[in-house]
C-alpha cells in the first residue's frame, strides 16, 4: 500500500481535469443491496465521491401516518432488515414515551435480550459480508451459522424467523416459554468458541488487517458535526452508547463496558463491533439468568396494551378489552404533543420523532436512521483511497440501504 | 429519556438557557417541556443566528433535522414546523429546536455552516416538503428521481401517489 | 441385428429429443443473478450460505454481472427509481433467461402501497416463477428453483421458441382501483392539481 500517497493526496480542484468518473452500482455485490456511488478517479485513487440514493426509498414515514402505533411495527421491521426486532423495540420505546407508559420488569428484559440478539445478528451479518466482499468466503459461512440459530429463537419466540412484528405498545405479542429459555442459555454458552474461530478467522487475518487498517480514517471532530454514531462514533474515540448515557428498558440493572476505540479506521470499527459482540453476550447472559417472573402488559396502560389470548377467548372483560385496542373509534388517545425518543441500534443511534395529534396513530412519524448519517459522511472517508478500497469502507460503516433511503 | 429528570440534567439546562439569553438578546425564544424534553421555538427570521448561539452553548451534534406539515393538525395557524433535534456530545444534553414556516415563502437559512451533519437531511426535507434551504453547498434532491413532481409527504399528497408509480415501459418476454 | 447393435453400444447411445436435452442441461446449471434490493437478499444469502446451502441444487454459481447469467432472482421490493436499472439489467441478461419474483414485494408491492413502489415487478417485465411470502423462506426459495427446473425441463426448447409466444404483458391490468380514484379526483375538484395523466 503506497502510505505516502495516503498521507499527502493532492485534492485540488485545479488537478481534477483527466479524471475518471465510475459508477459504482445500484447493482454491484459490495453495495449489497442497492448503493450507487459516482467515484472521480485519479488512477486507481479516489479523488471524489458522490453517493446517490434513493433507490429503495419505499415510503415508510407516508405509511406511519395511516397506520397505528401497533400496526406500524409492521413496517418498521423491514427497515433495518438485518436486526429487526431492534427497530420494533425502538419505535415502541418512542410511542411508550409518547404515551408514558412504564413497562414491565419482564417484558423489559425480554426486551433487551432480543435487543442485544439483534446486536450480535447485525455485526456478525456485517463483519461476514465484508470479509466474503474482500475476498473470504469462509467466516460469511461461520457468521450465517450462527445468525440462523438467532433466527430460531427468533421463530420460537414470535412464530416469524425473521420478521417478527414481536413488540406491541406497552408490551409483547407472546410470552416467552421455558423451552425458550433454555435455547438462549444454550446459545450463550456456545457462542464463546464460535466467537474464538470467527474472530481468530478475521481479525488477525492478514490480508484482511491490511487492507482495513488506515483506510477511511475519520476524525473525532468529522465524527460529531458529521452525526456519526454507534460504532462508527466509538471507533473514532466518541465514547458515547445511549445504553450507558440514556439507559432505556433494563440496561440499568446489567454490568457491561461501552467498546471504544481510537483508531477511526475501517479496522477500528470492525474491532469494535467485535468487542460489542462479547459485552452483548455477557447482557443477554446476566438478563436470561435475572428474567423476572410476572406479565408482560403493565396494569396500567389500559386501553394501549393488548389482553392475554386466553383472556380474549375466555372471558368478556378480556374480549372487550381486546376489541377497545383494536378499533380505531375506542382506542387509547396520545397526547397532542412530540418526542423524541432514541435507542442504541447495533447501527447506532434509531430515534423517532413522533408527533401524536390526539388518536392511536402517529401524525408524523419521523425516523432518524443511523445509515444516513454514516453514508453522508462517506464521501470524506474514501477521498484519498484507492478504488480496492471503497469496498472496506463500505463494509465498515455497515450501509442499510431501506433503512437509509426509509 | 427517563434519566433526564434527574438534577444536574435540569440545573444544565438552566445554565444553557441563562447562556442563550444573553447570547440572544432581542430574540423571544419559546421553550416548553414534555416528558423531559427540553423544546425551544425560535423565530424562523433569526434561525441561523439561534443555531449559531446552539452550537456556541455547546450543542455540538446535529442528531436529526426533519419537517411536519401542519395542515390537518387543527389548531395551528402554520403550514409547515422544522425541526432540530440537537446534542451535547459530552454531556449528553438534549435538545430540540423547532419554526415555523408558512406557504408562500418557504425558504430558510441552511444550517450546513453549523454543523456540517445537515447536508443530507435538509436535502431530504426538501425532497419531501419542498422546503427551500438558502446557502445549501448542493441543494437538489436526495432520495426520489430529479422528474418527480411532487413533495409526497405533504399531507395533500396522497398515499397511493398520482400515478408515478405505473409510469414505465412494458417489456413483454417476446421482445426482451 | 437389433440385439446385434444392443450388445456391441450398451448404454452408450441414448435417444432424444434435442429440445429435451438442451432443457435438460439448462435446469440444471442455472447461474441466478441475485438483483437483492431488501430484506429478501438476507434470506437469499441465508439460501447460499452454509445451513441450507443452495449449491445441492445445482444452481449456487451467484454471478453480479448479468451478462453471466440466465436466472434472475428478483428479492426485495422494487421502487421507482429503481425499475428502470432492473429493467435493463434485465434486457442485459443472454437467452435463454427466466425470472423468479422472491417475496411479497417483488411479486405485489407487499406491505408497502405506496406512492414510490412498484406494485409487482411482473407488471413491467415477465416472470417465471413467483415465491410468496414476507420474506420467503430459505426452503422456498429452494422449492422455487426446483419448480423452475421442472418448467424448463417440461416445456424448454433448444432455440427458446416458448418465449415466442408470451408477447403479451404478463401482470395484472393496468386499469386498477386506485387509478380509478384518481380519474375520479380528476372529474372532480382536483382537477387543477394533476399533474400527471392517470391512463396511460
Amino acid at each position: 500500500m503506497p502510505l505516502e500517497l495516503l498521507d499527502s493526496p493532492d485534492l485540488d480542484a485545479n488537478k481534477r481535469e483527466g479524471l475518471w468518473t465510475l459508477n459504482f452500482g445500484p447493482q454491484h455485490p459490495a453495495t449489497h443491496t442497492t448503493l450507487r456511488l459516482v467515484l472521480q478517479l485519479d488512477g486507481e485513487m479516489v479523488m471524489d465521491a458522490e453517493p446517490d440514493i434513493g433507490f429503495l426509498h419505499s415510503g415508510f414515514e407516508k405509511l406511519g401516518e395511516v397506520l397505528d402505533f401497533n400496526q406500524y411495527v409492521t413496517i418498521v421491521d423491514r427497515m433495518n432488515y438485518i436486526s429487526p426486532m431492534a427497530n420494533e423495540i425502538a419505535w415502541h420505546h418512542a410511542v411508550e414515551t409518547l404515551l408514558g407508559i412504564e413497562l414491565t420488569p419482564r417484558c423489559k428484559y425480554i426486551r433487551t435480550i432480543f435487543a442485544e440478539l439483534m446486536r450480535l445478528h447485525d455485526h456478525l451479518l456485517c463483519l461476514g459480508t465484508c470479509v466474503l466482499d474482500l475476498g473470504g468466503a469462509t467466516a460469511f459461512m461461520y457468521a450465517f451459522n450462527e445468525r440462523e440459530t438467532i433466527y430460531e429463537i427468533c421463530e420460537r419466540a414470535s412464530g416469524q424467523r425473521f420478521h417478527t412484528s414481536y413488540t406491541r405498545v406497552g408490551g409483547l405479542l407472546y410470552d416467552v416459554t421455558d423451552d425458550w429459555v433454555a435455547m438462549v442459555k444454550d446459545f450463550v454458552r456456545k457462542f464463546p468458541k464460535v466467537y474464538r474461530d470467527f474472530s481468530g478467522l478475521v481479525m488477525k487475518n492478514r490480508i484482511f488487517v491490511e487492507r482495513t487498517r488506515d483506510v477511511g480514517i475519520l476524525s473525532r471532530e468529522e465524527a460529531i458535526a458529521g452525526g456519526a454514531t454507534g460504532p462508527v462514533a466509538r471507533a473514532s474515540g466518541v465514547a458515547r452508547d445511549l445504553r450507558r448515557d440514556e439507559p432505556y428498558l433494563a440496561y440499568d440493572d446489567f454490568d457491561f463496558d461501552v467498546c471504544a476505540s481510537q483508531g477511526g479506521d475501517c479496522y477500528a470499527r470492525f474491532q469494535v463491533r467485535m468487542m460489542e459482540m462479547l459485552e452483548s453476550i455477557k447482557i443477554i447472559e446476566q438478563a436470561i439468568d435475572k428474567l423476572p417472573q410476572g406479565p408482560i402488559f403493565a396494569a396500567d396502560t389500559g386501553k394501549a396494551g393488548m389482553p392475554d389470548k386466553k383472556e380474549v377467548y375466555r372471558s368478556i372483560e378480556g374480549l372487550i378489552h381486546h376489541f377497545e385496542s383494536i378499533m380505531p373509534n375506542r382506542q387509547m388517545q396520545a397526547p397532542k404533543e412530540s418526542v423524541y425518543a432514541a435507542t442504541e441500534s447495533p447501527n447506532g443511534e434509531l430515534g423517532y420523532y413522533i408527533v401524536g395529534d390526539g388518536s392511536f396513530r402517529a401524525y408524523r412519524a419521523r425516523t432518524r436512521p443511523p445509515s444516513l448519517m454514516h453514508f453522508a459522511l462517506f464521501s470524506k472517508l474514501i477521498r484519498g483511497c484507492m478504488l480496492s478500497d471503497v469496498v472496506a469502507v463500505l463494509g465498515s460503516i455497515n450501509i442499510i440501504a431501506a433503512e437509509l433511503d426509509r | 429519556m427517563a434519566n433526564q429528570s434527574t438534577d444536574p440534567k435540569s440545573s444544565e439546562i438552566e445554565t444553557v438557557k441563562l447562556r442563550l439569553s444573553e447570547l440572544l438578546s432581542g430574540i423571544s425564544l419559546d421553550w416548553s417541556e414534555f416528558r423531559n424534553q427540553t423544546r425551544v421555538i425560535c423565530p424562523a427570521a433569526e434561525l441561523l443566528k439561534c443555531l449559531k448561539a446552539f452550537k456556541a452553548v455547546g450543542f455540538d451534534q446535529l442528531t436529526d433535522l426533519t419537517a411536519v406539515d401542519l395542515l390537518e393538525y387543527g389548531n395551528v395557524n402554520d403550514r409547515f414546523e422544522v425541526v432540530y433535534c440537537l446534542l451535547n456530545v459530552d454531556s449528553g444534553l438534549r435538545l430540540i429546536a423547532k419554526t415555523y414556516l408558512n406557504e408562500p415563502d418557504l425558504t430558510i437559512p441552511s444550517a450546513t455552516s453549523v454543523w456540517f451533519g445537515a447536508d443530507w437531511p435538509e436535502r431530504e426535507v426538501y425532497d419531501m416538503y419542498g422546503i427551500i434551504f438558502a446557502g445549501h453547498p448542493n441543494f437538489k434532491r436526495l432520495l426520489l428521481p430529479d422528474e418527480f413532481q411532487s413533495f409526497p409527504l405533504r399531507k395533500d399528497y396522497p398515499v397511493k401517489g398520482r400515478g408515478e408509480r405505473h409510469n414505465f415501459p412494458v417489456i413483454t418476454r417476446a421482445e426482451s | 441385428m437389433a440385439t446385434q447393435i444392443n450388445k456391441q453400444l450398451g448404454d452408450n447411445i441414448f435417444l432424444t429429443k434435442l429440445d429435451a436435452a438442451a432443457s435438460w442441461a439448462r435446469a440444471n446449471s442455472l447461474w441466478p443473478m441475485p438483483f437483492a434490493t431488501a430484506c429478501c437478499g438476507i434470506e437469499l444469502m441465508s439460501t447460499a450460505a452454509s445451513k441450507h446451502d443452495l449449491s445441492r441444487f445445482g444452481s449456487e454459481v451467484m454471478r453480479f454481472s448479468p451478462r453471466q447469467c440466465d436466472l434472475m432472482i428478483v428479492a426485495g421490493r422494487v421502487v421507482m427509481k429503481m425499475l428502470p436499472v432492473l429493467q435493463r439489467i434485465w434486457l442485459q441478461m443472454p437467452e435463454p433467461k427466466w425470472c423468479i419474483s422472491m417475496g411479497a414485494c417483488a411479486c405485489t408491492g407487499g406491505v408497502f402501497d405506496t406512492y414510490a413502489v412498484v406494485q409487482g415487478i411482473d407488471r413491467f417485465m415477465p416472470v417465471d416463477v413467483y415465491v410468496p411470502g414476507c420474506p420467503p423462506r430459505p426452503e422456498q426459495l429452494i422449492r422455487s428453483i426446483i419448480d423452475l427446473q421442472e418448467k424448463i425441463q417440461s416445456g424448454g426448447t433448444v432455440n427458446a421458441r416458448e418465449f415466442k409466444l408470451r408477447i403479451l404483458p404478463e401482470g395484472p391490468a393496468r386499469f386498477d382501483e386506485d387509478e380509478l380514484v384518481r380519474i375520479r379526483e380528476r372529474n372532480g375538484f382536483k382537477l387543477e392539481d394533476q399533474k400527471y395523466d392517470p391512463v396511460h
